[in-house]
C-alpha cells in the first residue's frame, strides 16, 4: 500500500524549477501533486507522477539528483476534522511524521494526504486497522 | 631604534663573510643528520665542501612545502626529540600539516629576532602590548609572546577571537602597542565604533601586522580608524615564525630581513633561475643557524622583490618588499593558510560528497569569507530526500573544516556537474577580495 515519490535536489536559484518541469512536459508526464521544501541555499521538490520510473530516468538523464521515496497516501473526506482524525490515530503510536503534503481529489469530495513517516510499514498497520482508506500507487498514479 | 646594534648594522662585507661562515656550517650539519637533504644533495651531485662562496648556495637543491609534507611528522629535524623544547604545526589532516621544531637556542634566537621587530617598530620595555595572534600550535601567539617578554615590555597574552573582551581590555589595560592579522585590526576599530567606543583615543600607538597580504590602502584604512602607526612584520613557520623580517619606523618601505640569520633568494617559479637583484619573483629562504628544523632553500611560494638599496634606518640588512602574491594555490583566510587540496582531504572524508568541490573567497566588510561549494552525490541523496539529513551533511563540513583545518567556512550543497569541470590542472578558486 505504499506509494513512491519521485525527490528531486534543487540549488536555490532562478531557473531551476523551470528545467524540471520542462523536462517533465516534453516527456509527457503528468504532476498529481507536489511539495517543495526550501532552506537559504537548496530546496527539495517532491513529486508524486503517473509514472515513476519514466520521471526518475529523465531526470537523472538531465543531470538532477533524483531519489525515490516510499510515502503513505491516506484519503479523509473533505471536510473540518479531516487531517486531525489522521493524526489522533497515529499519536501515542511513536511513529514519527517527517513532512506532508495534500491535496483535494477531482471530485471535490475527498483529499489525500500524502505522508513521509519514519516507519511506514507500522503506520500503514495503523491506519489501516483503524479504518482508513490508505490509497495504492497504482490507483494514486492513475486517479 | 635598533635592538641588536652590532649584527643589524654589520657591514655588508663582515655580514656576507658571517653569513658564508654559517652557511657552510647548516650545510654540512643537514647533509649529515638529515637523511632527506643527503639524498637531495647526492641526487644533485654536489658535496657540502662545494659551497665555498654565497653564490655557491645556487648550486643546491630547493625544499619544498611537499618535502615537508612527506617527513611528516619529524622526518626533518636536525636533532634528536631530547633537545627539541618546542613544536609547532601548520593547520591540515595527518600528513599534509607541516611540523616545526625548536631547540633552547632556536627559541632564544626567535624571541631575539621579534624584540628587533618591536624595536624596529618604535617599542620599549615601557610599552603594553596587546598580542591578539592566536596562541597554539601557530606560530603567531607564542613567537609575539616571547619576543615582547625579551625586550621586556608588558605582553598581554589575548590570543585571537572574543571580539567584545579584546575591546573592553583595549580601554581597561590601556595597552600602546596591538599584534594581530591587519583585517582583524579593522574588524576590531568597526566592531569598537558599533560598541560606542571611540577607537582613536585608546591608548595604542602602534600595531604590528602581518599573517596576510594587505595593501598601503588598508594600512591607510588602519591608521586612521584606530590612530596608530601600522607596521608590516613578516614571517611564516616553517622558516621560524614572525620575526623573518620587519619594517622599520624610519624607511617604511620594504621590511628588513635578518640577514644574520636567513639567507633570501628571489627565483624564477617556473625555472627556479635565481634572479638579479631588485627584480620580483618568489622567495626563498635558507635558515642559517636553526638548530632543530634547519631549511636550505626553502621555497616560501610568496611572491616579492628584495630591495638591495641601503636603508636611512642604519640597518645593513636588506628589504623585502610587500608579499604581492602566491606562486602556488595557498589561500590565506583571515590569516590561516589553507590549501584547496587540504579542504578536498577534508570532503573526501565525508561520504556522501562528490568529489566536485569550488572555493569562493570575498571580503565581507573587514574579514574574508570562505564559501564551500560541493555537489551532492547521489548515493547520499538516494537515501534521504530530506532537508535534515542535507542539513546535517552541510554541518558535518563546516565542522570538520573547522576542526582539521581551523578556517570557518560557509558551505553551500550544490546540484551535481554544476560546478566547472576542468581537463588537467584543477583551478577550484574563486577570488573576489581586493586586497
Amino acid at each position: 500500500m505504499k506509494v513512491e515519490q519521485i525527490s528531486v535536489f534543487l540549488e536555490n536559484k532562478p531557473g531551476v524549477l523551470e528545467a524540471v518541469t520542462k523536462a517533465l512536459k516534453e516527456a509527457n508526464i503528468n504532476i498529481r501533486t507536489l511539495s517543495l521544501a526550501d532552506t537559504t541555499d537548496f530546496g527539495i521538490l517532491r513529486l508524486i507522477v503517473n509514472d515513476v520510473a519514466a520521471t526518475s530516468a529523465i531526470l537523472k538523464e538531465k543531470g538532477f539528483r533524483v531519489s525515490r521515496t516510499t510515502v503513505v497516501a491516506v484519503e479523509v473526506p473533505d471536510r473540518p476534522g479531516g487531517l486531525h482524525s489522521i493524526l489522533e490515530a497515529l499519536a501515542g503510536e511513536a511513529i514519527n511524521i517527517e513532512y506532508l503534503y495534500a491535496y483535494v481529489e477531482k471530485s471535490g469530495e475527498n483529499a489525500v494526504i500524502i505522508f513521509r513517516y519514519d516507519n511506514p510499514d507500522r503506520a500503514i498497520e495503523v491506519l489501516q486497522k483503524k479504518g482508513f482508506s490508505v490509497l495504492s500507487g497504482e490507483k494514486l498514479y492513475s486517479m | 631604534m635598533i635592538y641588536n646594534e652590532e649584527f643589524e648594522t654589520l657591514p655588508r662585507e663582515a655580514l656576507e663573510a658571517l653569513q658564508l661562515k654559517r652557511l657552510r656550517q647548516v650545510v654540512q650539519r643537514v647533509y649529515h643528520t638529515v637523511g632527506f637533504y643527503r639524498k637531495a644533495f647526492d641526487d644533485a651531485g654536489v658535496k657540502p665542501d662545494d659551497v665555498r662562496s654565497l653564490p655557491d648556495l645556487q648550486r643546491l637543491p630547493f625544499t619544498t612545502k611537499q618535502d615537508l609534507r612527506d617527513n611528516y611528522p619529524f622526518g626533518l629535524f636536525a636533532v634528536p626529540m631530547s633537545s627539541i623544547v618546542r613544536l609547532h604545526a601548520s593547520s591540515g589532516t595527518t600528513g599534509r600539516a607541516t611540523v616545526v621544531g625548536y631547540t633552547k637556542r632556536d627559541i632564544e634566537h626567535w624571541s631575539e629576532l621579534m624584540a628587533r621587530c618591536f624595536v624596529a617598530a618604535g617599542l620599549t620595555k615601557n610599552d603594553i602590548i596587546h598580542n591578539a595572534y592566536g596562541y597554539g600550535l601557530f606560530t603567531g601567539g607564542l613567537g609575539a609572546h616571547y619576543g615582547a617578554e625579551r625586550l621586556g615590555a608588558s605582553v598581554i597574552p589575548m590570543s585571537g577571537g572574543n571580539t567584545k573582551r579584546q575591546i573592553m581590555i583595549l580601554q581597561d589595560f590601556g595597552p600602546t602597542a596591538i599584534c594581530c592579522t591587519p583585517s582583524y585590526a579593522l574588524n576590531l576599530a568597526e566592531q569598537g565604533e558599533s560598541m560606542g567606543v571611540d577607537m582613536r583615543s585608546l591608548q595604542l600607538r602602534v600595531g604590528i601586522f602581518g599573517a596576510e597580504p594587505w595593501s598601503d590602502e588598508m594600512r591607510d584604512q588602519i591608521e586612521d580608524a584606530l590612530d596608530i602607526q601600522a607596521m608590516n612584520i613578516y614571517g611564516l613557520s616553517e622558516v621560524m615564525g614572525p620575526g623573518v623580517a620587519m619594517e622599520c619606523t624610519e624607511g617604511r618601505q620594504g621590511m628588513h630581513v635578518f640577514e644574520d640569520h636567513f639567507l633570501a633568494e628571489i627565483i624564477d617559479p617556473a625555472t627556479g633561475e635565481v634572479l638579479p637583484p631588485g627584480e620580483k619573483g618568489e622567495l626563498v629562504f635558507t635558515t642559517l643557524t636553526k638548530e632543530a628544523f634547519p631549511l636550505v632553500r626553502y621555497r616560501t611560494r610568496d611572491v616579492t622583490r628584495l630591495i638591495p638599496d641601503p636603508c636611512r634606518c642604519g640597518r645593513s640588512h636588506l628589504r623585502m618588499d610587500r608579499v604581492m602574491g602566491r606562486s602556488d594555490d595557498m589561500l590565506i583566510i583571515r590569516g590561516v593558510n589553507v590549501f584547496p587540496s587540504q579542504i578536498e582531504a577534508v570532503l573526501v572524508g565525508i561520504e556522501g560528497l562528490e568529489p566536485h568541490y569550488q572555493l569562493l573567497v570575498e571580503r565581507e566588510g573587514t574579514l574574508d569569507t570562505l564559501e564551500v561549494q560541493v555537489e551532492v552525490g547521489e548515493e547520499a541523496f538516494s537515501n534521504a530526500d530530506e532537508v535534515k539529513v542535507l542539513q546535517r551533511t552541510e554541518r558535518r563540513i563546516v565542522k570538520d573544516l573547522k576542526d582539521y583545518l581551523g578556517i570557518s567556512a560557509k558551505v553551500k550543497l550544490v546540484e551535481p556537474k554544476s560546478l566547472q569541470r576542468f581537463e588537467g590542472k584543477a583551478s577550484r578558486v574563486i577570488d573576489k577580495r581586493k586586497i
